[in-house]
Formats: structure tokens, C-alpha cells, sequence
């Protein structure tokens, strides 16, 4: 398939537009990259996703697939050819898409809001609800990953590509609010699994560098500030 | 899936997630599963072990094991159930499944938590709500376009949207509105889903729902005026 019949429009930092990436490396498709900036989004972008206007948005055969999860799943069902990221068993596939959904719905709305919160009582509020919810990761990964080292079993699969994603933020947070949430004594499992997703080849180069993420955090955050100082 | 297969949903009357399930059942041709009432103010042990995560309904617990979020009940029906010759509710090629699933997400993100909204809130916040729900059924109502069913064939987007259909007159009574003044097409369409018997069987009353939008709003100590 030729280059330009698959493009991404993205931007670095998304961990949403990060998981489209792996899947994409995972199912070894070659793609063009169209970096995509907040203030200034582009013709193609507002055209490609009138509902939403936002990253990201594959566009394959001029035809565009909005929603990071849905393109997960669009290339999945469309490259059978690489190796499968959905499971295969009905039962396996719902339980990823459950866990796919807390994690978007639930948990990194925690994260975003911790990444923001100043105060330690009210950070140690959100990072105790944020720990709980590895817990519960902790034994959806027992579960799913059967023993092997990844969600999916012995390969990465759906839930680690959703998951895995949110890596990179995770780390910045931890170094932003000045705390540990994933640990070898809470979430072994978990802390052991995340190396192993940060290395592993479709995923490497994908996830931004912590310090990078935490240096546009700063500037985010005084961006902010900046626009609602009184005047 | 066959009958030796134990299927049991829990479910509360008045949701229109449960009925969502409900109504991919019928679809689908399952017929023989245990409906079991909840309620959401004083849940089962059944339903806090098969949902410990949400603690929320509806639940379809198949040979012992559940699986939860309204959506995501109906893809697995849809992928289990594939005897019978009923129809197959998410379309067969990639580019129009990812359109059904990104139209169901657009209406779980939009369309519940405007109505409650409508329903739970009076003044600005509640003209608000009532734009907001009136601008997401226009993009709804145009997406639909001339087609009779969401896509094509009553299917994934019908089922995930028609639900709400039962809520439009508590929302519209306690909002001050209606719907079909501004949407038209899209209540047509809602009508259209209803002369089906696998829809208005898994359907609330409306009039029941609004007692019972009036009964939570009391619970919560939200005055009607």
C-alpha cells in the first residue's frame, strides 16, 4: 500500500495520537504524518473531523476515521494480515474494550487533573483515587495477560496499546506533582509490564521523552495562567 | 451461543442503556434469558460482584461471567449470537463499523448527561442544556440525512440512540420545549423505530419515566417548580 493512501494527523505530545502510531507500527503500515498545532488546525483537519475537530484522525483512501479506540480497531479489522491487537475470543475482546473505556473515561481524566492540581492535600486526594485505579488495573492485567507479559498475552494487544500510551504522561505527572503511582510494591505487575511496553519495538520512539512532556506542561500551565491573570 | 446457555441481564426499568440491550436481544433472536430488576438505590450482591468497577446497569452475565457498558453488551451479542439468519447489527466492512461506533460514542458523550441536565436544573444552566441537546440531535437528525434508519438498516446507531426517545417527554415537560419542533426528522425517525416490535417491547412508557425523572429528582433533593 502506497504511502499516501494512509495518513495520520496528529501531534507529538497526544497520547491518543500515540496509540494510533504503535498500532500502526505494530501492523507494519507505512504512513505519512501530518503534525496538527491546538491554535491552528488545519483545513484538512476541520474537514476530516467536522464533529469533534480534533486529533487523531486517520485518513486511509481519502476516508477518515475519527476516535483514537475506533482507529484501533478500524486497523485491526483492515490489516489482517499483521498480528491481531483485538483478542480473539468475544468474551477477551469485550473485556478489553471494558478496561479501554475505564481507563479513557475514568482514570486519565485523574491524571490530566492531577497534572494541574497544586495543594498537597489535593493532590494527595486525586493520586489516592488514581492509585486505586491501578489496583484495579493491577488485577485486570493479572487476569488478561494469563501470566504472559502483556495485556494481550504473549504479544501487546489492545489494552496495552490504550493503556501503554498514557505512559509517557504518567511519568511526567509523577515528576510534576512529585509522587510515585506505579510501584514495584502495589502494582508489581504493572511496573514490571510498563518496561516491557516502553521497549518493545513498535512502541519505541512513539511515546515522548518525560522530560519533554514535562517542559510543555509548564508551558501549557503558564499559558493558562497568563490568560486568565486579571488584567 | 446456544440454549444451554445461561443469560441473565440486570437491569432497571428506566435506563435507557438497558434498554438499549433489550432492544440488540430482541434483534439478535434471544429470547430465553432471565430479566432481573434493580434497584439502583439499593443494589444487589449480584450486581456489585458482577460490576464491582461502575456498581452500574445494565449487566449481562453469560454462563457466570458478566460483561458490562450498554455498547459493549451489544457488540458481544452481536458477535455470539450468529445463528438464526438475524441480522448482523454493526455493518460487515471496516469503514462503515467505524462510522456506527464513532456515531454510538457521539451519543453516549452527548446525549444522557445533557438530559439530565435539562431535567435536574433550572434557569441559565438549564437553557444551556437545552441548546446543547438541541444542537447534538440536528447533528444527529443530518447525519441520519433521507436514510430510514441510521445505517441504512435498523441497526448499532439505532439501537444506541432510539432509547432516549422514552426520555424526550420528561425533559421536554420539566425543559419547557419540544423536540419535534426543532428535529422533526429525527422524532419521525424514533416513530419509525417504535412500529418495530423488537423496540416497543424494550421500551419504557414515557409518562412512567417522567413520574420516575420527578421520583430521583425528589430523592436528590431537586425542586420542580
Amino acid at each position: 500500500m502506497a504511502k499516501s493512501d494512509v495518513k495520520l494527523l496528529g501531534a507529538w505530545p497526544s497520547p491518543f495520537v500515540n496509540r494510533v502510531q504503535i498500532a500502526l507500527n505494530l501492523k507494519s503500515v507505512d504512513y505519512e504524518f501530518q503534525e496538527e498545532k491546538f491554535d491552528n488546525k488545519s483545513e484538512l483537519l476541520l474537514k476530516s473531523n467536522p464533529v469533534h475537530k480534533k486529533v487523531p484522525v486517520l485518513i486511509h483512501n481519502d476516508k477518515p476515521i475519527c476516535e483514537s479506540l475506533i482507529i484501533v480497531q478500524y486497523l485491526d479489522e483492515v490489516w489482517t494480515s499483521g498480528p491481531s491487537i483485538l483478542p480473539s475470543d468475544p468474551y477477551d475482546r469485550a473485556t478489553a474494550r471494558f478496561w479501554a473505556a475505564y481507563v479513557d473515561d475514568k482514570w486519565f481524566p485523574l491524571l490530566k487533573e492531577l497534572r494541574t492540581t497544586e495543594g498537597e492535600e489535593a493532590k494527595a486526594e486525586i493520586s489516592k483515587k488514581l492509585k486505586e485505579g491501578l489496583v484495579l488495573l493491577e488485577e485486570a492485567f493479572i487476569k488478561c495477560s494469563k501470566g504472559k507479559g502483556f495485556f494481550g498475552g504473549e504479544r501487546i494487544g489492545y489494552l496495552d496499546i490504550v493503556f501503554g500510551s498514557f505512559l509517557g504522561w504518567l511519568k511526567a505527572v509523577e515528576k510534576i506533582a512529585g509522587l510515585k503511582l506505579v510501584g514495584e510494591l502495589v502494582t508489581p505487575g504493572l511496573a514490571a509490564w510498563a518496561e516491557r511496553f516502553c521497549s518493545h519495538e513498535a512502541v519505541k520512539g512513539v511515546i515522548p521523552e518525560t522530560d519533554r512532556l514535562v517542559e510543555l506542561a509548564k508551558i501549557i500551565q503558564a499559558r493558562l495562567k497568563a490568560q486568565s491573570a486579571p488584567k | 451461543m446456544n440454549e444451554k446457555d445461561e443469560l441473565i441481564l440486570l437491569n432497571s426499568w428506566a435506563s435507557p442503556f438497558g434498554a438499549r440491550v433489550r432492544i440488540a436481544m430482541a434483534e439478535k433472536g434471544i429470547n430465553q434469558y432471565e430479566l432481573r430488576e434493580e434497584d439502583l438505590f439499593s443494589m444487589s450482591p449480584l450486581l456489585l460482584k458482577m460490576n464491582p468497577v461502575h456498581r452500574k446497569v445494565p449487566v449481562l452475565i453469560h454462563n457466570g461471567k458478566p460483561i458490562c457498558e450498554s455498547m459493549n453488551i451489544v457488540q458481544y451479542i452481536d458477535e455470539v449470537a450468529v445463528f438464526n439468519g438475524k441480522p448482523a447489527l454493526l455493518p460487515p466492512d471496516p469503514y462503515s463499523r467505524s462510522k456506527a461506533r464513532f456515531w454510538a460514542d457521539f451519543i453516549d458523550q452527548k446525549v444522557y448527561g445533557t438530559m439530565r441536565k435539562i431535567t435536574r436544573n433550572r434557569g441559565e444552566e438549564q437553557v444551556r442544556a437545552k441548546e446543547e441537546l438541541i444542537e447534538t440531535l440536528k447533528v444527529l437528525e443530518r447525519e441520519l440525512g433521507e436514510k430510514p434508519y441510521f445505517g441504512g438498516e435498523f441497526g448499532f446507531v439505532d439501537i444506541a440512540l432510539v432509547p432516549f426517545y422514552s426520555r424526550f417527554y420528561a425533559v421536554e415537560t420539566l425543559g419547557n420545549f419540544r423536540i419535534e419542533a426543532e428535529c422533526p426528522k429525527l422524532v419521525a425517525w424514533a416513530r419509525r423505530c417504535l412500529l418495530k416490535e423488537t423496540v416497543s417491547n424494550s421500551l419504557p412508557d414515557p409518562l412512567k419515566v417522567y413520574e420516575w425523572v420527578l421520583y430521583v429528582n425528589d430523592k436528590f433533593g431537586i425542586k420542580q417548580n
